[in-house]
């Protein structure tokens, strides 16, 4: 049990350093329908402190302030756009985990579309000329199979 | 004593992998046999010698010796045995030797098993498989050495991230890695055919079962990681497009492209430099994988200056194998002429739009994942790319890909007409549209996503158990499911596998669209409901482990007045790394699971408590397991099993069925 008691004692220095917790309860709106706006939102702003979340899985305090925040300006009447460009202001575009479309960003929403379309117009070509290509004769051997072939109906 | 014992055994195996990067090469170049056959043993040794360099770091960790600093860093003597030996692989160097092992395991198994290739491209395999291991072990000796001893011993260790220490994380490493080096095989014999100058159906035979085994192993090691994150992380995401993951789904997606194209190439001979191509790209790929997990530039640009000597180390590699190959591949790719003559369209003309988008998929994915980076540095703009972007500009070619799965899959080579192909699709055409239509009457004011999903994994499920069907020919019904047993393997493992892929998008999708969450404050025996479920937390109590400490709540989950399950969602911290991890209770149920996760204790006596209903979930994992078993019983086909790649005519000619 000693070494159970060390534990507890351990943990219990840990716990009180434990951050808080994704949404919590107290966060959420009473309104249904303004909560669910709000948590569209959330998915889609970076927790700016966190390795790859948004604010809504997030567990750090930054997320939790961001995400009362969105639900002060909505509960303030703005539009979803209004407040996502409120935080952008404050934050940058980092914090958007949907980049704009704007600007040099046309290139990475581009690239999909530009590449498929590229890549049929190439395959078309292909498929064209495969299917106009004539029958090849019959499989022609190198000189060096055709030694090896030897070879074996000698044996 | 062990410990240096493997050192030096990885030092010969390093040694040895670089006379087998040389010699066999000049051999062939020569067509001296003597300098050729130095290939064969030289993998086989290479393999042992790092298998016991492998065992000896095993052994460290298994005994806790802590005066090696890699095992006082990453283990702990209070650990389970498994997480003991899964921490020789939870830590960077201990990765990159697993690594090396089964990169030098499948070298030897070309050795092995390689008998019946021709001998001057088996040769040519071995040296560049060889060359990729040198890199590799230059890589660990030079800047991640396992085997470092510390100069006092500490009297225990500082444990393994407690995140890891979960059976389905302890496996899902090793089965990534077997995923991402078996691709290296694909690569070996891809550039040993530029250099041979020749590629026919003999080598595609003999890429395409290695392609499909580390594909399977790649689909077993995402599966597990993605159901990792599922159980593990809190809030049953499956999926978060982070580069690291992305980083092990960009070889997925290539591999399952080129063991597609490597058929066209087997059976007609055609395709052959866009396979070689996507051999090349697809162990690139793994290769970018392994720089982005391994060096951190991406997920976050300063973490690069944290170790740029492993960073600039890996880029180095990937430029030079990638970087020749494709160089490679230019100059010699037009020496490939194509054979088969196909109509726009044919199973031929299927296979091209499969890899289009595949192709494409993957370099969406790609773009999305470099782009932070790329923009950064040319165009100063700092910003995010996260799964908004990724859901929608990656799902539309998933879609293409579902409705054309089920149709490409039965045009027949050469010529066909896809009225006739269509007509036996028909009934599981007209399934799917009920099923989809009858999922969007049901659900209101929601999204298309479910319905969408739904329709296009019946289509393509009902369209596999066609394809199989119309295998059977013509005759009595009885009859021809009597023939199902008899057909070939890889014809089962073909329909197993495409239903699979819907079955996982019917589960993905179904998931995202249908998903209930509950966030509330739960008071002892105060019931609460969440969509059908009735709830009650029954109590909260601290209970020990043997390596952390818990915090379990006890929940009751009630329907209509039945009992369906008492779950214990759990709260761990974990002493020796105070990190605290959340143990979600899920009861797995076919249609639906209900997640619950108990959080922080309330000033007034209530608990924080998460409850997810998430409808059809296991889907995901479930279709996976079917991709892989499809995969699997293709290679225990007796035409395209392993070893039996060469043991037809090596000099090509197989006829199109």
């Amino acid at each position: 049990m000693r070494l159970w008691q060390v534990l507890t004692r351990a943990a219990m220095v840990v716990l009180i350093a434990l951050p808080v917790w994704a949404v919590q309860p107290d966060e959420v709106l009473d309104d249904p329908e303004l909560e669910a706006r709000a948590r569209v939102i959330s998915k889609d702003l970076r927790c700016l402190v966190c390795r790859n979340e948004s604010i809504d899985e997030s567990n750090a305090d930054l997320a939790r302030d961001l995400r009362i925040l969105v639900r002060e300006r909505l509960s303030d009447g703005d539009t979803n756009d209004e407040v996502i460009d409120f935080v952008v202001d404050r934050y940058g575009e980092y914090v958007l985990l949907r980049p704009q479309t704007g600007g040099s960003n046309l290139l990475l929403w581009a690239a999909g579309p530009m590449a498929f379309l590229l890549a049929l117009v190439l395959a078309g070509a292909y498929l064209r000329r495969r299917s106009v290509a004539p029958e090849p004769v019959a499989n022609s051997l190198s000189n060096e199979e055709q030694a090896r072939l030897d070879e074996i109906l000698k044996d | 004593m062990i410990v240096e014992l493997g050192h030096f055994a990885l030092i010969l195996a390093a040694i040895t992998a670089m006379v087998q990067a040389v010699i066999p090469l000049i051999g062939a170049h020569k067509r001296w046999p003597g300098w050729m056959a130095v290939a064969e043993p030289a993998a086989v040794i290479q393999f042992l010698l790092t298998a016991l360099s492998f065992g000896a770091l095993t052994y460290a960790f298994v005994l806790s010796d802590f005066s090696v600093q890699l095992v006082t860093a990453n283990s702990h003597t209070l650990k389970p045995m498994l997480y003991k030996i899964s921490g020789v692989w939870g830590n960077h160097e201990g990765s990159m030797l697993l690594w090396l092992l089964i990169l030098t395991l499948f070298g030897a198994c070309l050795a092995w098993f390689g008998g019946n290739l021709p001998p001057s491209l088996r040769a040519r395999a071995l040296a560049v498989q060889s060359a990729v291991g040198v890199a590799f072990f230059g890589f660990i000796l030079l800047t991640s050495n396992p085997f470092i001893r510390m100069k006092d011993a500490p009297f225990d260790g500082r444990g393994l991230n407690p995140l890891l220490q979960d059976p389905g994380l302890a496996f899902h490493p090793p089965f990534l890695y077997l995923g991402y080096v078996g691709l290296s095989m694909a690569f070996s014999f891809a550039i040993a055919a530029l250099i041979e100058g020749r590629v026919d159906a003999a080598w595609a035979r003999w890429v395409r079962p290695w392609t499909l085994a580390a594909w399977v192993f790649l689909t077993i090691g995402i599966a597990l990681g993605s159901w990792w994150a599922y159980y593990e992380l809190g809030w049953g995401g499956f999926w978060f497009w982070d580069p690291v993951e992305n980083a092990s789904f960009m070889p997925w997606l290539l591999a399952a492209a080129l063991l597609h194209s490597a058929i066209v190439v087997e059976k007609r001979e055609s395709l052959k430099s866009w396979t070689i191509l996507l051999a090349i790209l697809a162990f690139g790929f793994s290769l970018i994988g392994t720089f982005i997990v391994r060096s951190g530039v991406i997920t976050s640009v300063h973490a690069f200056a944290n170790d740029p000597e492993r960073g600039v180390y890996i880029l180095a590699i990937l430029a030079l194998f990638t970087g020749g190959g494709l160089t490679l591949f230019a100059a010699r790719a037009s020496t490939m002429e194509a054979k088969g003559v196909f109509g726009m369209v044919s199973r031929e003309s299927g296979l091209v739009l499969n890899n289009i988008l595949l192709a494409v998929s993957c370099f969406v994915v790609f773009v999305g994942t470099i782009w932070p980076l790329v923009s950064e540095i040319f165009f100063v703009r700092k910003l995010s790319v996260g799964p908004p972007f990724f859901n929608m500009a990656f799902t539309p070619f998933m879609i293409v890909l579902g409705i054309a799965m089920p149709i490409g899959g039965m045009l027949p080579w050469k010529r066909a007409k896809l009225g006739k192909v269509i007509r036996p699709l028909l009934p599981a055409l007209a399934l799917a549209v009920l099923l989809g239509g009858l999922a969007w009457t049901l659900q209101t004011g929601r999204s298309l996503l479910g319905p969408v999903g739904l329709f296009l994994g019946t289509w393509m499920v009902f369209g596999s158990v066609t394809d199989v069907y119309t295998r059977t020919g013509k005759g009595a019904i009885g009859a021809r499911l009597g023939r199902l047993g008899r057909l070939p393997r890889a014809d089962w493992g073909k329909a197993v596998a495409h239903a699979g892929m819907g079955v996982t998008m019917i589960g993905v999708s179904g998931l995202m669209a249908w998903e209930e969450e509950d966030i509330r404050v739960a008071y002892i025996d105060q019931p609460y409901m969440v969509g059908a479920y009735e709830l009650t937390l029954q109590n909260v109590r601290e209970a020990p482990g043997p390596n952390y400490l818990s915090t379990k709540g006890t929940v009751l989950v009630r329907k209509d007045g039945q009992d369906v399950a008492v779950l214990e969602p759990e709260k761990r911290v974990y002493p020796v790394s105070a990190m605290p991890t959340t143990e979600a209770a899920i009861d797995y149920r076919l249609m639906r699971d209900v997640y619950v996760v108990v959080g922080d204790p309330q000033d007034d006596g209530g608990y924080t408590v998460r409850t997810y209903i998430k409808p059809l979930t296991n889907w995901i994992w479930i279709g996976s397991a079917l991709m892989a078993l499809g995969g699997i019983f293709s290679l225990s086909d007796r035409r395209y099993r392993v070893a039996a790649g060469a043991r037809k005519s090596p000099t090509g000619g197989v006829p199109a069925e």
